[in-house]
């Protein structure tokens, strides 16, 4: 018997239809990994066996979960399956927990919604709902607030709220995301402990294909709303049938073809940098403490070289790129361009600047959602003395528009009229205009689909060759850093641990932490496509 | 986007006729009348008249013309000012300079703002004038607060970060990228404080620190008929009619503005 099962289902919300025919199973002790991109109706399976579903919409076919016909119950029945029966866990962690309350009442909410229990009660099996996410009451009391924890943690609370009445069916939309690779491991390991323990189902929802394939027993894998191809993990990726699963497959493990060699003549060179922030505990006056984010870091950046840079959370990547783009000023050590300094005396080095420009994550956040492309891409120009005027202007913007496969007819729409993919490649765009020498790319592709990921690398190499650019990579994600740089650095509390060709430090790492980064992170299996 | 509506009628008919009153009054409302003193409302005088025999309608519609003058002059004066100051503590957040605008606004906020407004007026004398600039000062910190928190959260996106990168100073971010995405903030905040401001307004005019006669003025319409409402009612009764419903329209009309622009909102209605 199925603990879930979704035949056939249609569904519309205000009468423009969002899924199509789409049925999937999950069995008890069964991992179903459910793969798509953003808008292929993943999510909106997830909620639809749950019943949350945003108003207007109208769902036909047949719902069941646990032997009950979920779309015959009413809400007030729905409101006894949720959570009693069905648990869910979500993409982020740090929006999931209500800040105000501690992990003991929110975790023990669950149970006293469900079960008439005590408060006392309650809370004794929100800590062994902890313990059992791994998060034991010596080192986590039930009085912890979300803010005293770190992501993975916190993801861990989720996953006790959610495991708290021991439903029979986890749904799990995204559950690393928005984690480190060596914590999503952690996390990935514990969701597949509990399924084992408990005979629960799970329902993995991910875009990441790779999570998928070493977790799930069967693969669902969704496009635009409708599913297009199933069957178990063990056979599908060797055996894919449908057109669009084999160009994900592809996407996934993409490697963007690049020509240019790098010079043996360094670009840019860090030399010893120190960050220190000082640290004002107690007001203005007390004492102040320094903390140091980037502990002394030296690498170079040869011309026309693509330069990787991995670390987690919280290791200096982000402070280490705006000391380089000359943002803030450093407290040790010199970063020299082309042999001049980014920051000379108190002031920014302008002269170094325009030859450096920035590409950031969120294709949503990084543009003035008031302004107009035109305006936006020619930003850069302030750094200019004699910034191009009228037809030299429209010229240039026009020839950076072309560059990253956008028309002249885009220059007059604003920001929100794109797609996430088209945003960033407006970004690059942006930085392109004043042709700089280096541009950095902060985690670029982070926030983006696997097939339009593939098109963002390929346009990157393109450009490179075509404009003899150099990259400073900035990334978590390891296999996009093995796919298109030429070396790497990994940095771990604010100094570098290794460095190396990006070959043989994926290969034969050498640091324990590179080791470790590398064994944490998911891998499809071997051979396929 | 009923309240939006119902809020923007209720403000465009107090500000139609005080836009109307420039050009024609049924009555003038500065000649005395006496032999057609208190008297209910006829044909030939809708509102009635009071105690002078004045129009009580042509003197409403002049008198929305000095509450809307001064309430706006006064959110002018607060926005004017509050809102450099507010941009200017967000770009240096945590250093000297924020502190010092925004504890200074503390100090403003701490004091009672119509008591102030009373103390000003009655040192600098009452007139309308004072009693813009009275309730303009105690707007300043409203909008300062506002704008610095507005302005906080934009300066951790990434297209600031960007114009940062392209070399651009603290003055021109705020300008280019702050203020403009903190507009409809800053336009909701204003209808309410616009409110605010014909209500403190009519507070000074009726304790006879506001507008000084003759110029017409809800607040002392109020005044004068209270010793008169057992046996006229209809003279407190519109002027203090005009005050709530244009108060309640621009509160509305604030509310249904916040709504529109807060996103989240938005997307639970559609």
């Amino acid at each position: 018997m199925s603990l879930l099962k979704i035949e056939k289902l249609n569904l519309s919300i205000h009468g423009s239809q969002i899924l199509h025919d789409v049925s999937m199973q999950v069995a008890p002790g069964q991992i179903l990994g459910v793969i798509g991109e953003s808008g292929s109706g993943k999510s909106m399976s997830a909620f639809a066996a749950m019943q949350l579903l945003p108003n207007g919409a109208r769902c036909e076919g047949q719902i069941t979960v646990a032997g009950q016909d979920v779309l015959a119950l009413t809400e007030p029945q729905l409101c006894q399956m949720r959570g009693r029966d069905v648990g869910m866990v979500f993409q982020e962690p740090m929006t999931a927990l209500n800040p105000i309350r501690t992990i003991g009442d929110q975790v023990a909410e669950t149970i006293l919604i469900h079960e008439n229990v005590s408060k006392a009660e309650a809370l004794e099996r929100a800590a062994e709902a902890l313990a059992r996410a791994e998060l034991p009451q010596e080192r986590f009391p039930l009085s912890r607030y979300p803010f005293e924890l770190s992501g993975g943690q916190r993801q861990r609370v989720v996953i006790a709220m959610a495991i708290a009445l021991r439903p029979k069916l986890l749904i799990a939309d995204e559950p690393t995301t928005a984690l480190d690779v060596t914590t999503q491991a952690q996390i990935l390991e514990l969701l597949k402990r509990l399924v084992a323990e408990d005979q629960m189902g799970l329902m993995l929802i991910s875009h990441d294909l790779a999570v998928v394939a070493d977790l799930a027993d069967e693969i669902v894998i969704m496009q635009k709303g409708r599913v297009v191809e199933s069957g178990p993990a063990a056979t599908l990726f060797h055996d894919m049938q449908h057109p669009y699963s084999k160009a994900l497959l592809a996407a996934s493990t993409h490697v963007p073809n690049r020509e240019g060699a790098a010079q043996d003549q360094p670009l840019l060179s860090v030399r010893e940098v120190v960050r220190e922030y000082t640290l004002h505990a107690n007001g203005w006056l007390g004492k102040t403490s320094k903390l140091q984010a980037v502990k002394g870091v030296s690498f170079d950046i040869r011309k026309g070289e693509s330069l990787g840079l991995v670390g987690e959370s919280g290791c200096g990547k982000s402070t280490l790129t705006r000391a380089i783009l000359g943002l803030e000023e450093v407290q040790g050590g010199e970063i020299l361009l082309d042999g001049q300094p980014v920051f000379s005396g108190k002031k920014p080095n302008r002269a170094v600047r325009r030859r450096m420009q920035v590409v950031f994550q969120d294709p949503y956040g990084s543009f003035n959602p008031r302004w107009k492309v035109s305006r936006l891409i020619c930003e850069p120009m302030h750094l200019l003395d004699q910034p191009p005027k009228g037809r030299a202007l429209q010229d240039a913007m026009v020839e950076a528009m072309e560059s990253v496969g956008l028309t002249a007819d885009d220059l007059d729409k604003y920001i929100h009229e794109f797609s996430g993919g088209q945003r960033q490649r407006i970004a690059i765009a942006r930085a392109l205009i004043i042709k700089p020498d280096l541009i950095i790319l902060d985690e670029a592709v982070s926030a983006l689909d696997v097939s339009v990921r593939a098109q963002v690398l390929d346009l990157l190499a393109d450009l490179s060759d075509r404009f003899g650019l150099t990259y400073l990579f900035i990334s978590h994600d390891l296999s996009v850093v093995r796919s298109i740089t030429d070396r790497v650095l990994v940095m771990k509390s604010g100094e570098i641990v290794e460095q190396g060709e990006t070959q043989a430090v994926f290969d034969a790492p050498q640091h324990d932490y590179t080791k470790e980064l590398i064994a944490a992170a998911p891998v499809l299996p071997a051979n396929v496509a | 986007m009923r309240n939006l509506w119902l809020g923007g009628v209720l403000t465009a008919i107090f500000a139609g006729m005080a836009v109307l009153s420039f050009l024609w009054t049924p009555y003038d409302p500065t000649v005395l009348d006496i032999a057609n003193k208190i008297k209910a409302p006829t044909l030939a005088h809708p509102l009635g008249t009071d105690h002078f025999g004045r129009d009580i309608l042509s003197m409403i519609m002049v008198g929305a013309r000095t509450s809307i003058a001064v309430a706006l002059v006064a959110v002018g004066i607060g926005m004017g000012l509050g809102v450099p100051l507010g941009l200017t503590a967000a770009a240096r957040k945590g250093g000297l300079l924020d502190e010092l605008i925004m504890r200074g606004n503390d100090l403003v906020f701490a004091f009672p703002s119509l008591l102030i407004a009373i103390m000003i007026t009655a040192v600098f004398g009452a007139s309308a004038v004072n009693a813009i600039i009275a309730i303009g000062i105690f707007n300043i910190p409203v909008f300062a607060r506002l704008t610095r928190s507005g302005a906080l959260s934009l300066w951790t996106r990434d297209y600031v970060m960007a114009a940062r990168v392209a070399g651009k100073g603290a003055t021109r971010i705020s300008i280019e990228h702050i203020l403009p995405n903190v507009t409809n903030l800053l336009i909701v905040q204003g209808t309410i404080q616009f409110s605010l401001g014909i209500l403190a307004e009519a507070g000074l005019s009726y304790v006879g620190l506001g507008a000084q006669p003759p110029t017409a003025s809800w607040g002392r319409m109020l005044a004068d008929s209270q010793t008169m409402i057992s046996f006229a009612p209809h003279m407190a009764l519109f002027p203090g009619l005009a005050i709530l419903l244009t108060v309640l329209g621009l509160n509305l009309m604030g509310d249904g503005l916040r709504d529109m622009f807060d996103p989240k909102l938005r997307r639970a209605r559609s």
